[in-house]
């Protein structure tokens, strides 16, 4: 094995266990607290699904970061290679660093930021896709607002058919599997419409649309199953509704299940695009072809995230899991299904975004409703300064390892 | 991703219904007071006054907690002012009984048993006012819960309501109360002042309770 794939390896192995080790052990946290799943299993839940969304539905943003945002045309095999571990070990030093100082930077933002930088100033301001570049920074700003209108509209929903009706423990019991179903069926048109290409699945819409409800209504099936078997325990008269939260726990578990799914659909591509390219620049082909990724990297992803949960992961969530949240189960319910369901929208469309960002503007969706005591504002401040900040640091980070790189492996 | 539970900030509707429980106890507390007023009681009374003393204190600070855990930078789902007028009115309630338990106590007042029912009357229904004034803050953490739905505002509504028909009540009996004393004045003499404030004292128990929920009908009604 070439030494630059071996370098590559080994930083994508090191992006895939930090998210292992923070995002998805986050996602299943609440899950794992509200005592719907042990630990054990949340971390066996998360890593299925989280390799499942990074390979069944991975592909688009896979490709975006491997080769949409440089110009393979005007680029030398070295150069590409130089720049993609300079891009890799940016995103690394950043991911390494923010965790160390408590700071909350995207995976997404510094990967994105670490190849403009090699492409603008390594290779030349020609060499950026820039209208592909404006495109996914744009959507940075709507996929937290997409977000945030459809968590605003799930929070509506479920207030007006489910909290605000005189037997709500009914109404969600009755309602339940209809949100499994849409989550499955939601989950289902994405991958399966021309997203199947790692199974050399190549469906068109009717087809698609017909293995989604299918999907969908074993969804509804698998739901009704769980929501049974809940036990709603007493009704306290000063807790009235302490009963339909126990049931909305089950919802959660989906929802926090599908983040996972859309978490690894849409960020395990951070560290496996640019491994992707090194791999296929390595090996002399074609640049700008359609190789797919190789399944030694999507396991080299899926393994990752599986060391991080079992190293790191088990630890987060016992922590997040402990801690005191006013986010009741029916309003992480809410937040995340909107959140699932925009990222996982965007990775069909091939654009990296956000996850944390993302949520945040469910949250506030949330908020707006009136569903939450109390949003600080400051945290929403802080996490838009990171990703403003995050951007140039990982773009000169990305220019310093480019020329590093460069000096060390040119022959 | 676990910036999305600092994102969600410290709620103030527990520590305020807490700060509630606090300040409706130390109204309850007035008839124990009564209770030992009427017997001569000096040692009960100011076991009482103890009482209400230490519940005032748990009921100032969670007040001062409350007020430094409300910055601008908390979206609030409920008017930062609203919440503080309210917490203000909880706050009488704790602050009025703590007056009447000092005032008892340090006068060493002993009920004249012409008094001992009316006062016993009274007191019974402003506590009860009180505590329905309780059930009403109760009702903040199910407000949040169904995004302030219309069903829950109507229930809250309702139990306001309720609150100013007891309210009402304890006016009758105040009223009733003063009589009494009036019909003694010549033979309490100067004192009758103070017995007085009393009862007005008692009465504003219920008055703040009240006050209470019509703040709380304004912050539902918009």
């Amino acid at each position: 094995m070439p030494i630059e794939l071996l370098i590559a390896a080994v930083l994508a192995l090191y992006m895939a266990w930090a998210i292992g080790a923070n995002d998805v052990a986050n996602a299943m946290g609440t899950s794992v607290g509200s005592g719907a799943l042990t630990i054990r299993h949340a971390i066996v839940v998360a890593a299925l699904l989280e390799f499942l969304g990074a390979f069944l539905a991975g592909g688009h943003v896979t490709d975006t970061v491997r080769k949409g945002m440089i110009d393979m045309e005007g680029i030398s095999q070295d150069e590409l290679i130089y720049g993609m571990l300079a891009a890799l070990a940016s995103a690394a030093t950043l991911l390494l660093g923010a965790t160390r100082l408590g700071l909350p930077v995207s995976t997404t933002h510094s990967i994105v930021g670490a190849i403009v930088g090699f492409g603008a100033v390594g290779i030349g301001m020609d060499a950026v896709k820039w209208g592909k570049v404006g495109q996914i920074v744009v959507s940075w700003i709507s996929s937290p607002l997409l977000a945030g209108v459809i968590a605003y509209g799930i929070f509506q929903f479920t207030r007006m058919m489910i909290l605000d009706r005189s037997k709500p423990l009914e109404q969600v019991r009755k309602l339940g599997p209809f949100f499994f179903f849409f989550v499955f069926f939601v989950i289902g048109l994405v991958t399966l419409f021309k997203g199947l290409k790692n199974l050399k699945l190549d469906l068109n819409l009717p087809e698609a649309l017909l293995g989604s409800v299918v999907l969908g209504l074993i969804g509804a099936g698998i739901g009704t199953f769980f929501i049974r078997r809940v036990h709603a325990g007493k009704s306290d008269p000063n807790h009235r509704f302490d009963q339909v939260e126990r049931v909305f726990v089950v919802l959660q578990i989906l929802t926090a299940c599908a983040v996972a799914f859309a978490h690894g659909s849409n960020d395990v591509a951070n560290s496996i695009g640019p491994l992707a390219a090194i791999s296929s620049a390595v090996s002399g082909s074609e640049l700008a072809s359609k190789a797919p990724v190789a399944p030694w990297m999507l396991a080299i992803g899926g393994v990752g995230i599986v060391v991080g949960l079992a190293t790191w992961g088990y630890r987060v969530m016992e922590t997040v899991g402990k801690r005191i949240t006013e986010l009741t189960p029916s309003r992480g319910f809410a937040a995340e299904l909107a959140a699932a369901t925009t990222i996982v929208i965007a990775s069909r469309f091939g654009i990296p975004v956000s996850t944390t960002h993302t949520l945040v503007g469910a949250v506030l969706g949330v908020g707006m409703a009136r569903g939450i005591g109390a949003i600080d504002l400051r945290v929403v401040g802080s996490i838009i300064a990171s990703w403003v900040a995050t951007l140039p640091i990982a773009a000169g980070l990305s220019i310093f390892f480019f020329y590093f790189f460069k000096g060390l492996l040119t022959p | 991703m676990s910036w999305i539970d600092k994102l969600v900030g410290r709620s103030p509707i527990g520590p305020m219904q807490e700060h509630m429980r606090a300040a409706v106890e130390c109204a309850s507390q007035v008839t124990p007071l009564i209770d030992a007023m009427a017997r001569g009681d000096d040692e009960a009374i100011s076991r009482a006054r103890g009482e209400i003393d230490r519940l005032e204190h748990t009921a100032d600070d969670l007040k001062h907690e409350i007020r430094s855990h409300m910055p601008k930078r908390l979206m609030l789902a409920m008017e930062r002012r609203d919440m503080l007028d309210i917490l203000d009115c909880q706050d009488s309630i704790a602050d009025t009984a703590q007056d009447i338990a000092e005032l008892v106590d340090q006068r060493g007042m002993h009920l004249p048993s012409a008094l001992a029912e009316p006062f016993r009357a009274l007191t019974a229904r402003v506590v009860a006012a009180c505590e329905q004034g309780q059930r009403v803050i109760d009702e903040l953490d199910e407000l949040i819960e169904t995004g302030f739905g219309d069903r829950e505002v109507a229930r809250i509504e309702t139990m306001i309501s309720e609150l100013g028909r007891i309210e009402t009540e304890t006016d009758e009996l105040s009223d009733a109360a003063a009589r009494a004393l009036f019909r003694l004045e010549s033979e309490l003499g100067v004192a009758t002042v103070y017995w007085h404030q009393l009862i007005l004292w008692i009465a504003d128990l219920a008055d703040y309770a009240e006050r209470v929920g019509n703040r709380l009908r304004l912050l539902v009604a918009n």
